[in-house]
């Protein structure tokens, strides 16, 4: 069923800018290093550096056998990951060796076109091992407390809510469902972790940099996030400001439990630096008449595989997936989503989008699957890809598994170039060229900007104008 | 001195085929010009190529508005130079909402020596305008919120063109088939808005009109001072608006006879057309 579509036209592929100015060599840190490498030793030592309990040193072990045991993925990406060359665990430290001084002025200029705050600024680019949140958030977080919300980081989580975390931790995706989140299982740090009691309605999106004595985000972050009954969460991960690590590799966990007439929407905006692979599992169960809503946007990376998931268990369910994908030369977007359909009347509903631009590759990978027994189901998924010149690509790779008859299944695919006539009918309008192109990009994402909290789609656009600059000769 | 377009000797290719050969029009401030001409003459390819379409290649020939060479600016520059071109099919480019597109080419033509980045013209002065014009065109309101051309009927399509020339005001405007497809009281409402319309691009002055039509009712309002009659890729014959009348009532029968040279251009380009 794979499509592949390399463009030939002749728009104009001429001197092309960097999509991702960003990346930057980051000056080694005062702190504490695991040895470089991976074996059962290192992860013992990681949990004991945590003073984690048994059990979970017993999870890390068993999930690092996992990971030896499995074998890369033979699809998707090249994933060009030399597993003994990288530190997996850095011991946070109040005091971070990088200052502000150390900061490349083009990465700080960024942060201004962004318009960024001062203190966030700090953050995001790694001078700060927390985002000073303490005064401006304080209040909020004790809003939440009183109505039994808890928001932490996934660290102290397992210290604090071992019975809550235990009950869902690995079950939602366990270590064996693929090498990646088997190896977070063993190395994980991190995270976020959020119980929203039965009833209780956050009304504003929590956002990852509102946590408290949060360990630094780090590459092997673990989140879980606990919907109870009727209860509601939007949370928001990740800033379109660019993303540092000093490691090329990235494979978070997410794990998010939806119970019965909950829901629940995630929204990522991730913007990685050229070097970083980027392998991510992110699964979300929906029980009856809940709502799971995932999204994603993806930009930069050497390699991004990413695949959010949602199961919806019992009847009524929904689960809608919108994701973006935005890449540029050398990087490579394998991105796409994920539904299956266990239980009789549940709906999903997946839009995908894709830019790929001077020489860059974008491709959509999903799985729709309606079990025997779902009957009445209906799933919607619309994938659209925009290639930008003739250098870059665009790949749909759709897989679709209905056991039942009585569902209604829908898939629409399309691959659009950035076209001379529509170039054309701009710029005679007084448009240039550069101001062209990114107000038809700036149209071609507008389904996805306007599901975005109001600074994150301000922040996206700009962005967008930023990697559109002067890319067009 | 009056602002003149100034086509000359003008050949221009498309895929390499020849469609205009030796296109001679000089078209100043304040005229009204009718090009009529048998399908597939060349007059939209005549538009086109003094908008900029880089799929119109300029064989040989010139085209200048006063000292400037038009040949040497994208169409970006033209239309900030003052060249407009009412399409006949417009391009849609969803998620793009009209009011953005237009406020983005209203600062860019009014200022054209604008830096990418800058201010674009204010919010309130932009709208009101907007809104004028809209009233003006008896559109609805929610049509700015619209994206550009995606969906529109035929007629909506139309009326968005003729609100972009009311917007940008240029000094000269090529309206290509802008009739076509429209009902009686359509037509009639858009011949009435380009009168009006033309006869201000702002500061009292009038614009520089060429219309592309089949028809008699969209030059009600329009008379034109000139009439020419394309054929084979040539303008064969000029008059006033008599000629017009004669064409739109006899058709080109008596042209082909006249000019078989240029009947014989237009049988091979038919051909070409068609293969």
């Amino acid at each position: 069923m794979a499509t592949d579509l390399t463009q030939d036209s002749t728009t104009s592929d001429a001197a092309l800018g960097e999509i991702n100015k960003y990346d930057f060599i980051t000056p080694s840190h005062d702190v504490f290093k695991a040895e470089k490498g991976l074996n059962a030793g290192i992860v013992a030592q990681i949990s004991e550096m945590k003073n984690e309990p048994a059990w979970m040193r017993e999870f890390r072990l068993e999930s690092f056998k996992i990971f030896e045991s499995k074998p890369m993925p033979n699809w998707g990406g090249d994933i060009g990951i030399d597993f003994q060359d990288i530190y997996y665990y850095l011991k946070p430290t109040n005091e971070q060796g990088r200052t502000w001084d150390d900061v490349p002025q083009e990465i700080k200029d960024t942060f201004d076109k962004l318009g960024i705050p001062e203190a966030e600024k700090k953050y995001l680019a790694g001078v700060k091992a927390q985002f000073e949140s303490e005064v401006v958030y304080g209040s909020l977080q004790e809003d939440l407390g009183k109505k039994g919300v808890i928001f932490t980081d996934t660290d102290t989580a397992v210290r604090e809510h071992p019975e809550l975390l235990r009950e869902y931790f690995g079950k939602i995706i366990p270590p064996s469902d693929n090498k990646f989140a088997a190896l977070n299982s063993a190395v994980w740090s991190g995270g976020s972790f959020i119980y929203v009691p039965p009833g209780v309605k956050i009304e504003f999106p929590l956002q990852a940099y509102f946590r408290i004595n949060a360990e630094q985000m780090g590459q092997f972050e673990r989140t879980m996030i606990i919907v109870d009954e009727g209860a509601e969460v939007h949370y928001v991960e990740g800033c379109t400001a660019p993303m540092y690590t000093t490691e090329s590799l990235h494979s978070a966990v997410v794990e998010i439990m939806v119970k019965k007439n909950g829901r629940c929407r995630y929204t990522t905006i991730q913007n990685w630096a050229n070097n970083i692979y980027n392998l991510v599992t992110k699964r979300a169960m929906a029980y009856e008449n809940s709502l799971m809503e995932w999204i994603d946007g993806n930009l930069g990376s050497r390699l991004t595989m990413k695949y959010p998931a949602v199961y919806l268990m019992e009847p009524g369910a929904r689960g809608e997936i919108l994701s973006i994908a935005f890449s540029s030369k050398g990087q490579h977007q394998d991105a796409g989503a994920k539904v299956v359909h266990c239980a009789p009347h549940t709906k999903s509903r997946i839009i995908s989008k894709s830019i790929s631009k001077n020489g860059g590759r974008s491709s959509y990978r999903g799985l729709c699957k309606v079990e025997d027994g779902a009957v009445g189901s209906k799933s919607n998924v619309v994938c659209d890809a925009l290639i930008l010149d003739s250098d870059s690509r665009s790949d749909t790779y759709p897989y679709i598994e209905v056991e039942e008859q009585d569902v209604q299944v829908e898939h629409e695919a399309s691959v659009s170039r950035i076209g001379e006539e529509q170039l054309f009918y701009l710029m005679s309008r007084g448009l240039t060229e550069a101001e062209a192109s990114s107000m038809i990009v700036s149209g071609f994402i507008e389904p996805l900007i306007k599901e975005l909290p109001m600074e994150y789609a301000v922040e996206m656009n700009r962005l967008i104008e930023l990697q559109m600059e002067g890319s067009v000769g | 001195m009056t602002d003149t377009l100034k086509i000359s000797d003008l050949h221009v290719a498309v895929e390499g085929k020849p469609i205009l050969r030796g296109v001679n029009l000089t078209i100043r401030r304040g005229e009204t010009h009718a090009l009529m001409g048998p399908n597939g003459s060349g007059k939209s390819t005549l538009g086109n190529a003094i908008m900029g379409h880089p799929g119109y290649e300029v064989t040989g020939g010139t085209i200048a508005l006063n000292d400037g060479n038009v040949l040497e600016w994208d169409a970006s520059e033209r239309a900030r130079a003052g060249i407009f071109m009412a399409f006949q099919r417009p391009m849609a480019i969803p998620g793009v909402k009209m009011a953005d597109f237009l406020r983005h080419a209203t600062t860019n033509v009014r200022n054209p020596d604008r830096k990418e980045g800058e201010e674009l013209i204010p919010m309130r002065q932009f709208r009101k305008e907007l809104t004028e014009n809209m009233e003006q065109l008896r559109m609805d309101v929610e049509f700015a919120r619209r994206y550009v051309n995606d969906g529109f009927s035929g007629g909506e399509m139309k009326r968005a063109e003729i609100l972009q020339m009311a917007m940008l005001r240029p000094k000269f405007a090529i309206l290509d088939e802008t009739d076509s497809g429209l009902d009686v009281d359509a037509v009639k409402l858009a011949s009435e808005s380009i009168a009006q319309i033309g006869s201000d691009a702002g500061g009292g002055e009038k614009m520089g009109i060429l219309i592309i039509t089949h028809h008699d009712k969209l030059l009600d309002r329009n008379a034109p001072d000139f009439t020419h009659v394309m054929l084979g890729g040539r303008i064969v014959e000029t008059g006033g608006i008599e000629l017009a009348r004669e064409l739109y009532t006899d058709g080109y029968d008596r042209i082909r006879a006249a000019y078989p040279e240029a009947a014989a251009a237009e049988e091979s380009m038919t051909e070409t057309a068609t293969v």
